[in-house]
Order: structure tokens, then sequence, then C-alpha cells
């Protein structure tokens, strides 16, 4: 079986240390990446040229980020490694992949889908003017281009990162006008006893709190979201949202980076055939995998934010995981203390997740304020009250009926910004919870492609 | 307001010249297109549903809000395309051309 055609998808944490651990059984994986370089987004990789050091660029991750670019460039031999190169659609056994324009196929006999995560995002009403950027997407402006992205910049939404990301660009020397934080204060002290199951991390977290406060950057806990204030031909002017004490407060700014933690990529997974589960916890529906990260379809199998997210040490956990497993599968010997290891470190930071879904809770409720003209589908421009009205007058109480009507869901960024605060609007609309109106399917070409694409013989 | 992005860092790199809707501009080696449209001016693009501005959400290939096309009527993401010598980028979409067999 040492000819088993594996095909691994995504170069971040989770991507790379599964093709290191099947290339040290004897295999030569195919590792694609949509990425020029590897690392994923969390150790994206600064363009050639540039100069900051591991220190600067990660911070207290600096080690973990080096290893895992090292290792890659140890691996990058010994692997066929596929880079810039976009996985659009598959099949049982073969994959579509378009790279610079042109179409080719690849078969595989076992996919391993390491496909990452993007923000998670609730609107609000003007998040659609220019300047508002995801967070995650704040910190790449920062980390791979060594930008801000504006003169004055708000933090805005729930989770670590919005911690990390804030005194990230502190210490680079932008201008932070505030953070500002959904989550109060008391549902981070219940989440204590959880959060302790890594007590590294938490310190960590609270060290990022405690350079905030003393730089005397306005934190604010709490907070209700109103709105992104400007308008449609200069963008962002400011924010303004209700403090904890139900007082409104404005902040002037010309950028917003907003986000609530992650969603994973499941496309390729979903047209797989792989099976999601609704995950209480996160109020998300995740990918249902064995502890070890196989689907409920044969061959197919994930691993790190993809599958669950648990963050990129987790990551790299479960994509030697992962690789034993599918070893296991080929019948190949596999090493029974490492399997416990990494299910071991996996066991705590799945504590720790549950720690931070409870300290930084997805803001579900906001979607039911939200008002009529608030747009929900940054895209094409549809409003949380065109998505009712489907709701109330064509009685779709399920997101892809509610997507066929309103095209909420159906724009160039297909659902991945709109579709949960879009079933949370549906589910409120409707008087349901919101695992009862579904999940939005995937569907192929899982991003854009260009009518120029060209197929090339394989 | 000049540029909506603001450099922090790595500035020493050589400078790259493009043009951008028949106007010159400056960017650094290695800035993406996004950086380039945005340290010299505060929008990407015109929405094609509004008549709003845009200027990006993602910067990962995800939200596709950063398209913007060469004058051959090529689609770039501004986000995941680097700035190249005399590169020649419009910001609003252009007639549609179908490729024609031959």
């Amino acid at each position: 079986m040492a000819a088993a055609r594996i095909v691994i998808v995504g170069a971040g944490p989770a991507g790379v240390r599964c093709a290191q651990t099947l290339v040290a059984a004897g295999f030569k994986p195919i590792l694609i990446d949509e990425n020029r370089r590897d690392g994923g987004q969390i150790y994206r990789r600064q363009p050639e040229g540039f100069t900051r050091t591991y220190a600067t660029l990660y911070g207290t991750e600096a080690d973990k980020a080096k290893d895992l670019h090292d290792s890659f460039d140890r691996l990058r031999a010994q692997i066929d490694y596929r880079p810039d190169t976009l996985v659009w659609n598959l099949t049982p056994g073969q994959l579509c992949c378009v790279s610079q324009g042109r179409h080719t196929t690849v078969d595989y006999d076992a996919l391993i889908l390491c496909t990452g995560a993007t923000d998670r995002l609730m609107p609000i009403e003007g998040w659609q003017l220019g300047g508002t950027y995801s967070l995650g997407g704040a910190q790449i402006a920062l980390k791979a281009q060594a930008v801000s992205i504006g003169h004055r910049v708000v933090f805005m939404g729930s989770g670590p990162l919005l911690y990390l990301v804030a005194s990230q660009y502190l210490k680079a020397g932008a201008n932070v006008a505030a953070v500002l934080d959904t989550s109060p204060l008391g549902k981070r002290i219940k989440a204590l006893p959880k959060l302790m199951a890594r007590p590294g991390l938490l310190f960590t977290g609270l060290k990022l709190l405690a350079q905030l406060y003393r730089a005397k950057i306005p934190v604010h806990l709490g907070i209700a979201p109103v709105q992104v204030l400007g308008d449609p031909i200069s963008g962002v002017s400011g924010v303004r949202v209700r403090s904890a004490s139900g007082a409104t407060l404005t902040v002037d700014c010309d950028a917003v980076a907003l986000g609530y933690h992650l969603r994973p990529e499941t496309q390729l997974a979903d047209l797989a055939g792989c099976r999601l589960r609704f995950d209480e916890a996160s109020g998300q529906w995740l990918l249902d995998l064995d502890e070890e990260g196989r689907t409920c379809v044969s061959g197919v199998y994930a691993a790190g934010d993809g599958a669950k997210i648990r963050g990129a040490d987790a990551a790299e956990h479960a994509g030697r995981l992962v690789a034993m497993a599918l070893l296991s599968d080929l019948q190949q010997p596999v090493d029974v203390a490492q399997v416990a290891e990494q299910r071991q470190a996996l066991k705590v930071m799945d504590a720790f997740r549950l720690g931070l879904a409870q300290a930084f809770p997805w803001p579900a409720a906001q979607a039911k304020a939200l008002p009529d003209e608030a747009i929900v589908c940054r895209c094409e421009m549809i409003s949380a009250g065109e998505l009712r009205r489907t709701v109330s007058e064509k009685g779709a109480c399920e997101v892809n009926r509610a997507k066929a009507f309103s095209r909420v869901g159906m724009g160039r960024c297909q659902g991945r910004y709109c579709s949960q605060a879009g079933a949370e609007v549906i589910a409120a609309a409707a008087g349901v919870n919101v695992q009862e109106v579904g999940r939005q399917r995937g569907q192929a070409p899982v991003k854009p492609l260009s009518m120029l694409t060209q197929e090339v013989a394989p | 307001m000049s540029g909506r992005f603001v450099r922090l860092a790595e500035q020493g790199r050589p400078t790259v010249k493009l043009i951008v809707d028949g106007v010159p501009i400056e960017a650094l080696q290695g800035d993406t297109l996004m950086v380039a449209l945005l340290t010299n001016g505060p929008t990407l693009r015109q929405s094609e549903f509004d008549p709003g501005s845009r200027a990006g959400f993602c910067l990962m290939g995800a939200c596709q809000d950063c398209w913007v096309w060469t004058r051959s009527g090529e689609r770039l993401r501004a986000c995941s395309n680097e700035v190249r010598e005399g590169l020649d980028i419009i910001t609003q979409q252009p007639e549609a051309i179908w490729p024609l067999r031959g």
C-alpha cells in the first residue's frame, strides 16, 4: 500500500504536522495549499524581502512558528507541494483544482482536510462601510504586510483574538482607539475553572490585557454594538455601542476590526458527504469526527480548526494524530505511545475550548435585535428586514430555502460571513432554535472561479 | 484622507510603479495590490449593489470584497496578488468579455 495516493489540503499547522508524520512513515503525500507560502493564516510567512524577526512577528508564539516553518522547509523535497492552488470541488476519489487560471484534477485514495477557519461575524448596522475589516484580516495586514488597517482603529467583538490583535497593533505602533468586547466580565470569571486547563495560555491572555490597560487603551466589557458610523463613499468615521451600564458610547475611528472567534471551513468535507453536527458549546455546525479525525466517509479525514476550533497548538497535535489514524487504516505500524500523547494533549485543549466558548460567547441575541435596515449580506447588500420577510411572507424557515428567496448566502463570499448570523435571524423570526433552521449546504465551486479558467490535460 | 492603511515597518523596500485607473502610483516590492491601493487612497472599488465604495474585508481570500481588474480584463483578488512593475489596474468592473472559441 506504499503507493496509496494521499492528499492533504491546507499547509497550516495541522497540514504540515500531518505531512511530516506521513513522510516519517515512508509516504510522499501531495500537499495542496491555496496560499503562496506555508504556515496557514496563524503562522503566515511574510513576503521575501521583509526583515522583521520571529519575535517581532509572532511574539510569545515565535518558537512555534519558527519550528513549523523549519519543519516545512525540511519536508519540502519529500512531499509533492502545490502552493497557490485552490481545491474548488471534489468527487469520490478526485479533487478539482485551479492554479493560476488553470484547472487540473488530482486523484486520491485518502484525503485529509486541514482547511482551517475564517473569522466568525455578527453583522452590525454599517458594517458594509469601507474600513470595517475582519479581526483576522486586521492581523494579516500587520503580520504579512506591516500595515495598520487605519489611522485610528477600534477592535470590537469577542474572543481571545480581540485582545491578541489589539495588543499586536499597540506593540507595532498603531493607534488603538478602543477595545469593545460584547462578553461581560462575569462570564469570564465563571469560565475560569475550564480555562485553567491551560494555565500558561490563560496567563498570556491576562498579560495582553494588562498591556492594553497599561497603555491606557479604553477597554469596555459587556457592550452591545449599535452601529458603525460613516458614509458610503468615504467609509468608517466611528462606532456607537451601548455600554454595560446602558449608556451610549461613541468612539471616533477610521477603521474597525470586527470578529467573534472563528468558524470552520467545511465546504469540501460537506461536498465529500461528511456528516456535520451542531455543537451546543459554540453554537455552530462542526464536522462529526471520531477522536482521531476520521469523518463518516471512508478515506476522508479532517484536522485543525477546519475540524474543530481549538487553535494552532491543537492543530499541530490533531495533524499528527490524523496522520497516524490514516496509517493505521492503511495497516501500517503506528507508535501507540505517540497516539496516546496526542490524544491526551487534545483532551486538555478541548477543555480549554469549552472555557473560551463560555468566556466569550457567540452573541446570538444580537441577530434578533438587528434593525430591519441593517445589512446582513455585505456582498449583495441584503438587509435583515428582507431576510425576515422570507420567513414571515414566504414561510422559509430553513436556511437554504431562505437563501434561495433572499440571496443571503448566495453572494461571492458564499455565506462565509453572513450565513451563521443569517441562520440566527431566521430562527428568531421563526421562533425556533437555531439548529432547527439547518445549515447552509456547501456548493461547488467553493470559491468563485473566473470564466477564463482553462482546462489542462492531466 | 490620503491613504487608508498606515505603514508601520518594512519601509526600506524598493519601490514599484503601477497605474490605477489611469493614475500612476508608487508601492513597495512585496506589497499586495490591496496595500498598494489603500496606502495611496481610501477605497479599493465600487460596490456593484449600492453607491458605496469598498475597501476589502477579510484579507485572506475568503470574502471576495477586494476584486480589481487588469486593463486586459483579468480579475485579481487584491488581497492575494502582489504588485508588479507596470501593472495597469482598473477598479470598476469592465464590460464582460465572453471568451470565444479559438
